[in-house]
């Protein structure tokens, strides 16, 4: 059996091929090099995202140097709890070794963060104070050294 | 008779066999230039497969999650830009439910109703769930947002046009745009930090184990024993999210 397509259709499937030949050029022209590698995205942008610098140093890089508030910290409740937690970020301080670029927290309001009574707290979880009751006017590290809460000062 | 029919049907089955394999042919050699791009991101199963997991029970809404995600991640620190936050729900005795997250509990919380009035009150941080069908990158025009090969869901900057579809589709509200970038802006699940070996912000400054992540792929990763040894649910489960952030202790009320 013989085909007959007319002449009309041929030029349009011609118009079509070129239009799509056409689409299919100035795509890869525009397409950036990664993209479709992995997915329907640049893969570029897993490098660029993966490259961004830290600020948190993580908890052994503080180690390295303060070997004795390590020892300090391990008899004692706050034995858990990384540095920055409390102290911030330290990349910073890590790489200068310069007391001024970490915080060395204090005040009532910064313990209380963790410490004051809440009733979405669970008592197993967490020590709590009623900041309202518990020795007001008077600063938390006056009595209790933050690196172990139970070596009371006085 | 039958014979020239037969060899006739045999005849075509080879002809558009043949047509078949050469069309499939043609497009895989297509698909090797890089011409075609395939919908679904194929797995690798070498790679880690990241996953969440938030106890509750633990959680005593310090703010430092999301101290820490602001800082590390430069996040706006106007108090309404968030990649993590935390909420508390108080549930009172005649049944009202408070919700508050006061500038995302990033100072921590102060608990305004009495003790003699509530029944129970619990913390919920949220972040992004790190869904598989999530449904903010498939609203994406231009393939700015993706699921990477290790399942975090992540942001190309350079590429995103600021449309804002991907922030309207997040049904958790983990998105946002960025004031200065004007582009959109979510939680990263650190991967810059994962990639050098290191935990995610939140989950390295969460003081009480709240938070934890791990490999799903790993059977003996700290989050699937998380996974084994509690009753765990993700949020909005009729969505089909396929959420990847597993709660334990969560609450029906929690929206």
């Amino acid at each position: 059996m013989k085909f007959y397509i007319p002449p009309q259709i041929t030029r349009l499937a011609l118009a079509f091929a070129v239009f799509i030949a056409l689409f299919l050029v100035v795509r890869h022209q525009i397409k950036p090099k990664s993209f479709g590698k992995y997915g329907h995205y640049r893969a570029e942008s897993l490098v660029e995202n993966a490259s961004i610098d830290i600020n948190y140093a993580g908890q052994t890089a503080c180690f390295d140097c303060h070997e004795d508030i390590r020892d300090l910290k391990e008899t004692d409740a706050h034995s858990g709890l990384h540095c920055e937690i409390c102290h911030g970020p330290g990349e910073k301080h890590v790489n200068s070794a310069d007391a001024a670029d970490i915080i060395i927290p204090a005040g009532r309001e910064f313990c209380g963060r963790c410490h004051s009574k809440n009733a979405g707290k669970s008592e197993d979880v967490i020590m709590q104070v009623d900041l309202k009751e518990h020795n007001v006017g008077k600063n938390c590290t006056e009595c209790h050294n933050p690196h172990a809460p139970w070596e009371m000062k006085n | 008779m039958g014979n020239e029919k037969l060899k006739s049907t045999r005849r075509k089955f080879i002809k558009s066999a043949a047509a078949l394999a050469g069309t499939s042919l043609g497009l895989s050699l297509l698909n090797a230039s890089g011409l075609l791009i395939h919908a679904a991101e194929p797995e690798d199963k070498d790679l880690p497969w990241y996953g969440i997991g938030i106890d509750i029970e633990k959680c005593i809404g310090c703010g430092n999650c999301a101290r820490a995600c602001k800082m590390e991640n430069d996040v706006p620190k106007e108090p309404f830009f968030f990649r993590t936050w935390v909420e508390q729900y108080t549930v009172k005795n005649n049944g009202e439910v408070d919700i508050s997250s006061p500038d995302g509990g990033i100072e921590g919380f102060e608990q305004k109703i009495p003790d003699s009035d509530i029944f129970k009150s619990y913390f919920v941080p949220k972040m992004c769930n790190h869904c598989y069908k999530s449904p903010c990158t498939q609203v994406c025009p231009v393939g700015a947002t993706y699921v990477s090969p290790e399942g975090v869901v992540l942001i190309d900057e350079k590429y995103c046009i600021g449309c804002r579809y991907c922030v309207q589709a997040c049904p958790y509200g983990c998105r946002f745009i960025h004031p200065v970038k004007n582009v959109a802006n979510k939680c990263t699940f650190c991967y810059h930090r994962l990639k050098k070996g290191l935990a995610p912000a939140c989950m390295e400054n969460c003081p009480t184990g709240a938070r934890i992540y791990g490999n799903l792929r790993d059977k003996d990763s700290e989050l699937v024993k998380f996974l084994k040894e509690h009753i765990t649910q993700v949020l909005r489960p009729n969505l089909n999210t396929g959420s990847k952030l597993y709660y334990n202790e969560l609450s029906s009320e929690v929206r």
